[in-house]
């Protein structure tokens, strides 16, 4: 431990002058990556240790690597540091640090290996350690997939409890009062007299020894933070105009820079002519970029107003050119050459087709733009020794691998510095932005380039969420369902997303099916089949990727086929449902809503299950049909989390994430004429407004063993919910979003 | 031309057409206004002009006929506002980048309308878009501060 102690400090933590004389403590062990990764021996191996906690001079900073987009990422890594730390939350700072494989993402391999989250057998948990490995190889530094606290919640908290041991070891050996007599409160260690030594005036101390590994967690029932209601360590900023995001960054001598590139996404540009755009006011340069071209001026509305102003002739894109072609596709994608996966199939569908009463369906779900509030920007500044990179990424490592690339830096030359973000959604797990900033400042060596996208360039360059078909055969026999088959149809979005990165992905993406194929539900035949459309427009992850699309076709398909047996929504799902914290997620939300009451004319209720990133999330929507349209009154929410770290924040990103699916599942597409996006702007790009927005009775489960993320597991069924609930109230059963194409809200 | 921003005159040398969005922000460095949209759609870049809430990017250099305030000018982390304290009492922001423009819409509301009711809420304050959708805190957030203000 010695070694690698000192080889992990030496590693990690003396590069920055800034710890000079301080100390940073971290807590994370694996095995070294091999030749193999997936044979790597779990027994002994080496280990090393990461910082997460810095203190030094000028105070106590925790390292905070997964980014914040709103989630309040930052808050909870810094809450689960300072829970074993025993500092408070305004004794400290955070900082994202740099991009490192240290800070890999191992959550995230739950959700890439094949397996149920419900599955818990020998070979799926032997399997997602192989994932592990692989991961680690890569250096994964990724924010996603709903991974951040499930990904943090030992890790950091082991973090915080190394730096609290060896901060008391250092003060025993400073008082010659032994360890065991040693407390820790707010900061600093105290002494069995009452005297008290701040952690920063013993970090020159601690930092001549070994970190103490040997550490135990505590006991849940005493933690101060976690589960308690904190307040967001941004919450302030945020409602004071002086937190500063990637889009506020400034430093010296900076320019700023717009640009247009082929609205068509994949094609070429022709030629420009941009003899208008070099005689307006503070324009520098005209520069050429990957399929475009950009301006640089004194002002960003003066690069928008100038880039703007340029003719351009763009070349054809390589996928079809309106939506009749992209549908066209998905429809001709449901053939046994195309099937991607039947990882479910159970009993003989087909039997149990065959002389029954087939209730068949089609369902559709659009291209969605993620649409952030604040475009997306980046700055960067190019010199012969280094890169420096200020942006809002969920992907920091690869940002740095393609910024050396294009710039022909090492990539340990190119520095990221993660800004705070103005929303994601996945819209910054692309860097289309930072790599033609980089291109632009290539051509400004020395100058810092901030290139800032006009709202028109994001909205046509955000890497949609995918387009997506699915059709559902079934039966019903003595008022159960008795047989569902359901097949699904998209382009891949992990084909399309690595694509980009230059990654190959062999084999089936499980993203098709996922928020389908997993529910923990037994129904005596039961087949879902994945089919691989060929790539289109690009896509990528858009909150809950596949299932955000699947949730839908599966629950309402379930709706159907329940309908059609006269059973009970609720009662038929809970038949149906055999796993344990899922159902008492069904049960929750059929006591929150009173389920079964009667309700007024008008009124429907609908109820939806998905299980996605392994929280099982039960919704029941409420809907009145007014004259003018439908008005979503009420919703209320169960979400099986395992634990609950923070409920205020927890409540807020669950409403906002109803918010944000049912909002798109009324009233947001996005479409392609001529080979470009049509929704420009949220004058045609409407998520919800205020005035639509229903009550949120939202209800956090905690009968779990794992702790989950909730990024997004409340995305799946809001719609499934809502069309289940407006089929209710109606009779008409909304098969294809967004739903205002078939009927009016208020 | 000249500009009173939080009560600092500023002497700008700016185009007619420049939108007063970007000389607070690119001119005079105040960066708690926001692009959103640029065309008037979201609310991000919400100020005040006399006390009234406008849109800046579609407010044009030359046509400002009034002092303006910014989220800045309105309270500070030090002096809060009572929208302010309300908005973090409800910890209403998750990204926050919209917070801006809709506390200072909100401030807008509370003057005009001491003690709006729901539907006064939804109409003025539903131009204000949030993409993280924290509007029911938003809400909340509103009624906690027409309280505040009216005891005082």
């Amino acid at each position: 431990m010695n070694r690698i102690g000192k080889i992990a400090r030496r590693t990690f933590l003396v590069g920055s002058a800034t710890i000079v004389g301080g100390v940073a403590f971290g807590y994370f062990m694996y095995k070294r990556p091999v030749a193999n990764p997936l044979l790597d021996d779990l027994a002994e191996d080496a280990a090393a240790l990461t910082p997460y906690v810095k203190i030094d001079t000028s105070g106590i900073t925790l390292i905070t690597p997964r980014a914040d987009s709103g989630q309040g990422a930052y808050s909870v890594q810094a809450a689960l540091i300072a829970e074993e730390l025993d500092v408070t939350l305004d004794q400290i700072r955070v900082d994202p640090g740099m991009p490192s494989p240290a800070y890999y993402n191992t959550a995230l391999s739950a959700e890439a290996a094949p397996f149920r989250s419900t599955d818990e057998s020998f070979v799926a948990n032997s399997a997602r350690g192989a994932m592990d490995a692989m991961l680690k190889f890569m250096g994964l530094q990724i924010t996603g997939g709903s991974t951040t606290v499930p990904d943090s919640f030992e890790k950091l908290r082991l973090a915080g409890a190394v730096a609290r041991e060896t901060l008391k070891a250092a003060a025993a050996q400073q008082s010659g009062v032994p360890v065991g007599d040693l407390k820790t409160a707010n900061g600093a260690v105290e002494l069995p007299d009452g005297t008290t030594l701040s952690y920063v005036s013993l970090a020159p101390a601690a930092a001549t020894l070994d970190p103490v590994n040997d550490v135990a967690l505590r006991n849940p029932a005493t933690w101060r933070l976690i589960g308690k209601e904190m307040e967001r360590i941004d919450i302030v900023a945020k409602s004071t105009g002086t937190q500063a995001y990637g889009i506020d960054f400034e430093i010296d001598g900076m320019v700023h820079a717009s640009v247009r590139t082929n609205p068509r996404r994949d094609g070429d540009m022709i030629r420009y002519d941009a003899s208008v755009a070099e005689g307006m006011r503070g324009v520098q340069k005209v520069v050429s970029v990957t399929g475009g071209v950009a301006v640089v001026a004194d002002n960003t509305w003066r690069a928008i107003q100038a880039v703007n102003a340029i003719e351009i002739e763009w070349g054809a894109a390589s996928y079809p050119d309106n939506m009749d072609g992209h549908w066209q596709a998905l429809a001709d994608s449901f053939t046994e050459d195309a099937l991607d996966t039947r990882k479910r199939d159970e009993g003989d569908v087909e039997t149990a087709l065959e002389g029954a009463e087939v209730i068949e369906a089609e369902y559709r779900a659009p291209y969605l733009a993620h649409a952030p509030l604040e475009p997306i920007s980046a700055t960067v500044r190019v010199t012969d020794a280094r890169v420096d990179v200020w942006t809002g990424t969920q992907i920091p490592r690869f940002v740095q691998t393609n910024v050396a690339r294009i710039t022909g830096h090492d990539t340990d030359d190119v520095h990221v510095h993660v800004q705070v973000m103005g929303g994601s959604f996945g819209h910054r797990l692309e860097d289309r932005v930072v790599r033609e900033a980089a291109e632009i400042a290539l051509e400004m060596r020395g100058v810092p380039v901030k290139l800032t996208y006009s709202r028109e360039e994001d909205m046509t360059h955000d890497d949609t969420r995918q387009i997506a078909m699915a059709r559902g055969r079934g039966a019903v026999r003595d008022g159960r369902v008795e047989a569902y088959d359901l097949g699904i149809a998209m382009p891949s979005v992990v084909a399309s997303q690595m694509g980009r990165q230059g990654l190959p992905v062999p084999g089936p993406d499980l993203q098709i099916v996922a928020g389908a194929w997993e529910q923990p539900m037994s129904i005596p035949n039961y087949r879902v089949s994945g089919y691989r459309a060929p790539e289109l427009a690009p896509i990528t992850s858009w909150r809950a990727v596949g299932a955000s699309t699947n949730g839908f076709f599966h629950d309402v398909f379930l709706d159907e086929l329940i309908h059609a047996a006269g059973a009970d929504p609720m009662e038929e799902r809970l038949r149906l449902c055999w796993h344990d914290p899922s159902r008492k997620t069904l049960e929750a939300v059929a006591e929150m809503s009173g389920w079964g009451a009667p309700l007024p004319d008008g009124k429907g209720r609908g109820v939806a299950f998905c299980m996605s990133f392994g929280v099982p999330v039960v919704e029941v929507v409420e809907v009145t049909n007014t004259d003018s349209g439908i008005r979503i009154d009420k919703v209320w929410v169960a979400a099986e989390v395992g634990t609950v770290v923070d409920p205020v924040n927890f409540e807020n990103m669950v409403q906002g994430g109803i918010v944000w699916a049912l909002g798109h599942a009324m009233n947001a597409e996005v479409t392609y004429s001529d080979g470009m996006v049509d929704q420009l702007n949220y004058y045609d790009y409407e998520g919800m407004r205020l005035y639509q927005t229903p009550e949120i009775m939202v209800r956090g489960l905690e009968n779990g063993d794992h702790v989950r993320g909730m990024g997004e597991p409340m995305v799946p069924p809001a719609a499934a919910a809502l069309s289940n609930a407006i089929f209710a109230a109606t009779g008409q059963r909304i098969r294809e979003m967004p739903m205002n194409k078939f009927i009016d809200f208020v | 031309m000249k500009l009173t921003v939080n009560g600092t005159s500023h002497d700008v040398d700016v185009e007619d057409d420049m939108p007063l969005l970007w000389v607070l922000r690119d001119e005079l460095g105040i960066k708690g206004v926001k692009y959103g949209c640029g065309v008037a759609q979201c609310g991000a870049c919400t100020v005040h002009i006399d006390g009234v809430a406008v849109r800046s990017c579609q407010t044009l250099a030359a046509d400002v006929d009034g002092a303006v305030t910014t989220i800045e000018g309105l309270g500070t982390p030090e002096a809060l506002h009572a929208v302010q304290e309300a908005w973090i009492a409800h910890q209403v922001a998750q990204c926050g980048y919209c917070q801006s423009g809709q506390i200072m819409q909100a401030a807008s509301l509370l003057s005009d309308i001491p003690n709006p009711s729901d539907a006064d809420i939804d109409e003025a304050m539903s131009g204000n878009l949030c993409r993280c959708g924290t509007y029911t805190r938003i809400r909340a957030a509103v009624k906690t501060a027409a309280t505040k203000l009216q005891k005082v």
